[in-house]
């Protein structure tokens, strides 16, 4: 009986992308690729989704670089420290996530502190001011912002579990700081960057909101442009068309995330 | 060695200031006293006191309550069922099917939860589906949470009682309820927080009609932005802290517990 109860909600949620939406796109074009032909005929659409990859692989990697730092200075502080700072970490983000994008728009606001400052700077070397808020530049830092955590706790739970002695191994053998850094804890951390690069990359991939409320018209991604089908034109079979391509690069990315952050030999 | 802490220090208290700064803006100019969020002018709580008149608001919030608490409760329900089957029958595809909308990008999940709804039941949007797509998305979150809790545990106990002479649900009843307890708390009040939190879903889920929390405060910052926004998120995010509190005073017990 828990079997059975339990399978039905898995299959509710899990599979409906993949069950529902073939089905849909079918029934409503009468059984056409047409869809698929739409959207390869039109270059719009694959640009737009080549630009979500972008915006996807740009925020992955800045997350990376901010979230390493820190992780690591986490696995290295005193025990009982830990915890607080990993949920220092966590706090912010258990905020609403339509109140950590509006904050980016005070900040980014052309009324804002930061805009005033830049532009002042920007007028020193006779550039003219730019517009913070509605650009491709609003919509990375939002992204980033927004998907940090999840980057930081992946790689401080592996980051956590390497054994010092291999570091102080390093040492012995004559290794120099980075050294240490580049040929022991690098390769071990791995695992952590690649779940946490799939933990940041596939959300950011799918996301509507934040482009929505901080990129100007031309920031669009896939998310926006599914948002509109099924919303706006309510073209439901292109939608569908678009979710499933959606759905296939996500799969293949989890795919290929999944086998990069595999157990390694020992350093599982 | 010193120098690389400090270095390491240095990157992580500007990743802190990161993450803090805007929510302690938004906090600050929820009581300054001007209709713009530029400059700091004056201590006030107009704001809130506009915000406990504004009607559509305090029905919304009224909304999102009784969602959020139908959806967690159901949630918790199913998804306790669905850790312990996953712990019991170990089925390579339970846990993938109970995963799933956890991994998947949130629109997806609302494009064909909005698709299951119109054409499959041929429901009207309102309420009730947003209930149900809450749930969809909160039962995976509660079942690896109750599943973790599983696995940390001894498999014998349950042996133990069956052997005492415990009918299975006197078992269950006895033995793996009070155990998995923490984890069946745990997974509710994150359900709560994840559905009073949800936009994504919620958007594509709700039709026409009742006001939702969430999809007003979009409505006001795609609309007209006023610092009754930055009164809403004020409390917003003070409720939020305060379940995480809770959380975790829960958490620490059952550390104790554990540790004695």
């Amino acid at each position: 009986m828990i079997l059975t109860s339990f399978r039905l909600p898995g299959e509710f949620g899990g599979l409906a992308p993949i069950y529902i939406l073939p089905d849909k796109a079918n029934a409503d074009s009468g059984l056409t690729i047409e869809t698929y032909q739409f959207f390869f005929s039109d270059f719009i659409y694959v640009e737009v989704f080549l630009k979500s990859f972008a915006v996807a692989i740009f925020t992955t990697i800045i997350c990376i670089t901010l979230a390493y730092p820190l992780a690591l200075l986490i696995a290295h502080s005193p025990r009982k420290f830990r915890n607080l700072m990993i949920m220092l970490v966590v706090l912010p983000f258990a905020s609403n996530f339509l109140i950590r994008i509006y904050a980016w728009m005070i900040i980014l606001g052309p009324e804002s502190a930061l805009s005033h400052i830049i532009n002042s700077a920007l007028a020193f070397f006779d550039i003219a001011p730019v517009t913070l808020l509605f650009s491709p530049f609003a919509v990375l830092i939002a992204m980033i912002y927004v998907h940090l955590p999840f980057m930081i706790l992946p790689l401080y739970t592996n980051l956590e579990k390497h054994d010092p002695l291999l570091l102080d191994a390093a040492q012995d053998l004559g290794a120099n700081a980075w050294q240490r850094f580049w040929y022991v804890t690098w390769p071990q951390s791995l695992p952590g960057i690649f779940s946490g690069s799939a933990l940041v990359f596939i959300p950011v991939l799918g996301m509507f909101a934040i482009p929505d409320i901080l990129g100007g018209t031309g920031d669009i991604m896939i998310g926006n442009l599914i948002k509109d089908q099924f919303l706006g034109t309510r073209d439901w079979p292109f939608g569908s068309t678009l979710s499933i391509m959606l759905t296939l690069a996500v799969l293949s990315i989890t795919g290929l995330f999944s086998w990069f952050a595999r157990p390694t030999g020992k350093f599982a | 060695m010193q120098r690389r802490m400090t270095l390491l220090w240095i990157a992580s208290i500007l990743v802190y200031t990161f993450l803090y700064i805007p929510l302690i803006i938004v906090v600050i100019f929820s009581f300054n006293n001007s209709k713009l969020n530029a400059e700091w002018v004056g201590f006030t709580l107009h704001w809130y006191q506009t915000l406990f008149h504004n009607h559509e608001m305090l029905l919304a919030a009224r909304n999102s309550l009784i969602i959020a608490i139908s959806a967690s409760t159901l949630a918790t329900l199913l998804g306790t069922m669905a850790g312990l089957a996953i712990h019991r029958y170990k089925l390579k595809i339970l846990p993938i099917l109970a995963f799933t909308p956890v991994a998947m990008p949130e629109i997806l999940l609302g494009v064909s939860l909005l698709l299951f709804f119109l054409q499959v039941l041929n429901l009207t949007l309102g309420m009730f589906s947003i209930i149900i797509a809450h749930t969809t998305f909160c039962i995976g979150f509660v079942a690896i949470i109750v599943r973790a809790r599983l696995q940390g545990m001894d498999d014998l106990i349950f042996e133990a009682a069956r052997d005492l002479g415990a009918t299975p649900w006197q078992t269950f009843y006895h033995i793996t309820l009070p155990l998995i307890r923490p984890a069946i708390i745990a997974g509710a009040l994150m359900s709560f927080t994840l559905s009073i939190d949800d936009f994504v879903i919620t958007f594509f889920t709700k039709g026409v009609g009742e006001p939702i929390l969430p999809i007003q405060i979009y409505t006001m910052i795609k609309v007209a932005i006023t610092p009754e926004v930055n009164a809403v998120s004020t409390l917003l995010m003070l409720l939020t802290l305060t379940l995480i509190f809770v959380a975790t005073r829960f958490d620490t017990s059952v550390l104790r517990s554990e540790s004695k």
